[in-house]
């Protein structure tokens, strides 16, 4: 089976790791191998979360520079700073929310425009899907739904091996019961709007 | 039920590396368990920790990891299978008694789990663990993957029990926080109970006996390597002239790397598994195939020098390489399209990569470091005492925990820091040798691991510092575990004790104690002043609990604060104390009223007192 690799990147509390085991759940019901790396030690702190998920057949758990298929991040200055992880055939899928880092608040930083972002992502990769996952998910019932959102958008693009009916019985799964409902109508309006981008 | 009880063989479960090293203990019977935690191994613990609570596994939080070792020791004697685990660096205070349980040896499994940090993700060093193998003189199991992880902790507890001693399973932070399916295996009892048979003879290390069991260590080792031969996590890859040696997850790399170059014709890999004591005939018939060889390891050359004395006593010339310039660093983790340009370059072979993109247009991204959390109780503490030592030339020792995090801008508060407890001596050393007042930190978790003995030298030597004990009732930087400190009703457990860091530092013999609230700003800095103007070791106590951690017990009552009209724009708030709640709305200072916990700090210090708690109804 061909491999495909998918990085995700966001700030932490974003809900990043549950959107990876998501996805892995949604992987074992497709049956394709999936192997998947976090660093989250800091995490609680404020700090930057990464995930790499590796599906398909390969022995090795993260992604080197320039290796990932698709990059998928969570707030846009981060997913800026993933460009490394980009070639030029790799599909990106950002949120535009943005969360400024506290080093700009206290001058040690400014945060890239936003339009600028979007331009620079464009023209590095093959295809940016950008939008307000903050926004989409308040309209589906909670700002929690942020990643679910994104994932609605991932599985959209047909990249990674998984048919989107697995996908909405992980999350039926996996997320908690009382969010299930919010989740898989943000998972439908990530899902319809990357169909429209 | 916790998921990892779960008895049903043959199941497939997502786990993390940790709950898989942890689900492995389980299923060989382990009764008894015992850590201190460090990240990368935390959450095999937490999960041991959760597991003991409903069931007859014995698990604690020991002190340090030589307690761990010590207590894990005693059980091990007793004829009950043990599991102690621990970060990289707490094998290096685990190994006195570490060097002469080798000798002594055990009577049930026991297994002492590392996990090494390569590239430093949360450590202070990185060093290869792999080399407590080898002056231990004890057997080493490293995992390539996560399904590996659950199987091998399983036959490292029957390897133990073989050889009569401990064995190392030694991982590394992308084994513990890698996540796959893992196929749970079949449940062994606990067997919580044993018995400890008296034999001073071969038991109490004095050197009459110690002689004796030093031989019997080097016989062992030479039965563990005649296992290591033979082991079945001792394997070869593909048939070729050109040889590949890799361990640990180096093996993932390589794998991948020989599959998209193509070249598995031509190649044969080399996993060693069971990886000390090395197995001089297997790589010895290896290299005999090979026409060249590579030797890919993260961390040092551990196997490469290992290979090469063997091809010397077998008379083999053939190049073999590891670690050097356009081979593989000795520095930081691998990765896959790495290891796959090392392997290309030396064997030439020409490969196409995935390359980034030219990001030499993409504007400098402000950085997002870790930082104390919006109202931690650190960040008090460290104004308060940088405001009391105004005007002075200070030293500020730090130690590990959250608070080492005060050493960013704009707090600044740290100023050398070597391992945990090192606060406390090095405060000694650089107190006698300078001139300067020296102020140290330390966290309740960590001053019970190492610092009592810091604190007692530096009364009975007479030394001239203050220290700060920063006691927010919790093991904060690694998931808020409990300490000696912590009133575990906080767990809904019963029956611990509970000791006072109070009582503890005027048992010492310190003479001046004060303990201070740190949200209550002016208080605190007059304590300070007092604490630092004495001659002699002074403590402060700083008292408040950690906010996450009092969020999470739901004992934290928020009261978010915001920034009035009466704001000038001096923004001490920003440049002095930095919470993270506080943002730039164009040039005016706002606080996010859903971060900001209500720790009124800012607003003590505001010089024109615009910061206000929100009304409930501004809340909304």
């Amino acid at each position: 089976m061909e491999t495909t690799r998918l990085i995700i990147v966001a700030v932490g509390g974003q809900g990043n790791l549950l959107a990876s085991k998501v996805l892995g759940e949604a992987a074992l019901l497709s049956g394709v191998p999936v192997r998947m790396s976090e660093i989250h030690g800091m995490a609680q702190r404020g700090g930057v979360v990464e995930s790499a998920i590796v599906f398909g057949d390969a022995k090795s758990t993260i992604i080197s520079d320039g290796e990932a298929d698709v990059l998928v991040g969570f707030e846009p200055s981060e997913t800026l700073r993933a460009l490394n992880k980009c070639n030029a055939d790799t599909t990106v899928i950002t949120n535009m929310a943005p969360l400024p880092p506290f080093t700009v608040a206290i001058g040690r930083g400014t945060y890239p425009d936003l339009d600028q972002v979007q331009t620079l992502i464009k023209s590095k990769t093959k295809r940016l899907i950008a939008f307000d996952a903050v926004e989409l998910a308040k309209s589906a019932g909670s700002v929690m739904a942020v990643n679910i959102a994104l994932l609605g958008a991932l599985i959209q693009t047909g990249i990674l091996p998984i048919p989107k009916e697995n996908l909405e019985e992980a999350i039926r799964t996996t997320t908690k019961k009382a969010f299930v409902d919010v989740n898989l109508k943000a998972f439908e309006l990530g899902f319809s709007l990357a169909k429209n981008a | 039920m916790h998921k990892l009880l779960a008895d049903s063989p043959g199941k497939k479960m997502l786990l993390l590396g940790n709950e898989a090293i942890a689900r492995g203990a389980i299923e060989a019977g382990v009764a008894f368990a015992t850590t201190y935690p460090g990240t990368p191994s935390s959450e095999i613990s937490l999960n041991l920790f959760q597991v003991s609570q409903e069931s007859d596994l014995y698990f604690e939080y020991s002190t340090n990891e030589k307690v761990a070792l010590e207590v894990a020791a005693g059980a091990a004697n007793s004829g009950v299978r043990t599991f102690c685990m621990m970060k990289h660096v707490g094998m290096n205070v685990a190994a006195d008694p570490l060097m002469t349980l080798a000798y002594v040896g055990v009577t049930a499994g026991m297994v002492i789990l590392t996990a090494d940090d390569p590239f430093m993700f949360s450590s202070q060093n990185e060093q290869d663990n792999r080399y407590y193998g080898k002056i231990s003189g004890l057997a080493i199991l490293e995992p390539s993957s996560v399904k590996e992880a659950r199987q091998m902790t399983v036959e490292a507890f029957d390897l133990s029990e073989k050889l009569g001693e401990p064995v190392i399973l030694r991982t590394t932070t992308r084994i513990n926080h890698s996540s796959a399916f893992v196929e749970l295996g079949k449940l062994t009892p606990r067997q919580t109970k044993g018995d400890f048979k008296k034999d001073p003879f071969n038991l109490v290390t004095v050197p009459a006996v110690s002689r004796r069991l030093h031989v019997r260590l080097l016989e062992n080792w030479d039965r563990a390597q005649a296992m290591a031969e033979a082991s079945p996590h001792n394997f070869t890859d593909g048939d070729g002239p050109w040889g590949i040696v890799c361990n640990g997850v180096s093996y993932n790399y390589v794998s991948d790397a020989v599959k998209q170059l193509g070249i598995g014709d031509k190649t044969r890999v080399l996993r060693l598994g069971f990886s000390h004591p090395t197995p001089p005939n297997l790589i010895k018939t290896f290299l005999k195939g090979c026409e060249k060889v590579l030797v890919a390891e993260e961390g040092e050359p551990f196997m490469e020098e290992a290979i090469k004395s063997f091809a010397q006593e077998a008379g083999l010339t053939l190049p073999i390489a590891g670690k050097g310039e356009k081979l593989f660093s000795r520095l930081y983790e691998f990765d896959p399209a790495m290891v796959l340009r090392v392997i290309a370059g030396y064997f030439g072979v020409s490969y196409t990569d995935s390359r980034p993109p030219d990001l030499s247009d993409v504007p400098e991204i402000p950085q997002r470091p870790p930082n104390l959390c919006a109202g931690c109780s650190h960040r008090a503490t460290f104004y308060a005492i940088k405001k009391a030592a105004e005007g002075m030339e200070t030293i500020y020792p730090t130690d590990i925990g959250c608070y080492t995090l005060g050493f960013l801008p704009p707090l600044a508060m740290g100023d050398f820091l070597i391992c945990m407890g090192s606060s406390i001596s090095t405060s000694c050393g650089f107190s006698k040798a300078t001139d300067k007042k020296v102020i140290s930190f330390i966290g309740d978790s960590t001053f019970f691991h190492s610092g009592l003995t810091g604190l007692v030298n530096a009364v009975y030597n007479n030394h001239n510092f203050t220290l700060v004990i920063l006691d927010n009732g919790t093991t904060a930087m690694t998931g808020h575990q409990p300490n000696p400190g912590v009133d575990m009703a906080y767990f809904n457990l019963s029956g611990y004790g509970r000791i006072s860091i109070e009582a503890v530092v005027r048992a010492i013999g310190v003479e001046h104690v004060t303990v201070i609230k740190p949200y209550k700003v002016k208080k605190s800095i007059e304590a300070v002043k007092a604490a630092i103007g004495y001659k002699g070791v002074s403590v402060i106590i700083s008292q408040e609990m950690c906010t996450l951690y009092a969020r999470s017990l739901k004992k934290l009552t928020v009261r978010a604060f915001r920034v009035t009209d009466k704001c000038k724009n001096h923004r001490d708030c920003i440049d002095q104390i930095g919470c993270p709640a506080f943002y730039l709305e164009g040039e005016r200072v706002q606080i996010n009223p859903n971060t900001c916990v209500g720790c009124a700090v800012c607003a003590q210090i505001c010089p024109e007192n615009a910061i206000t708690p929100v009304k409930a109804k501004q809340a909304g």
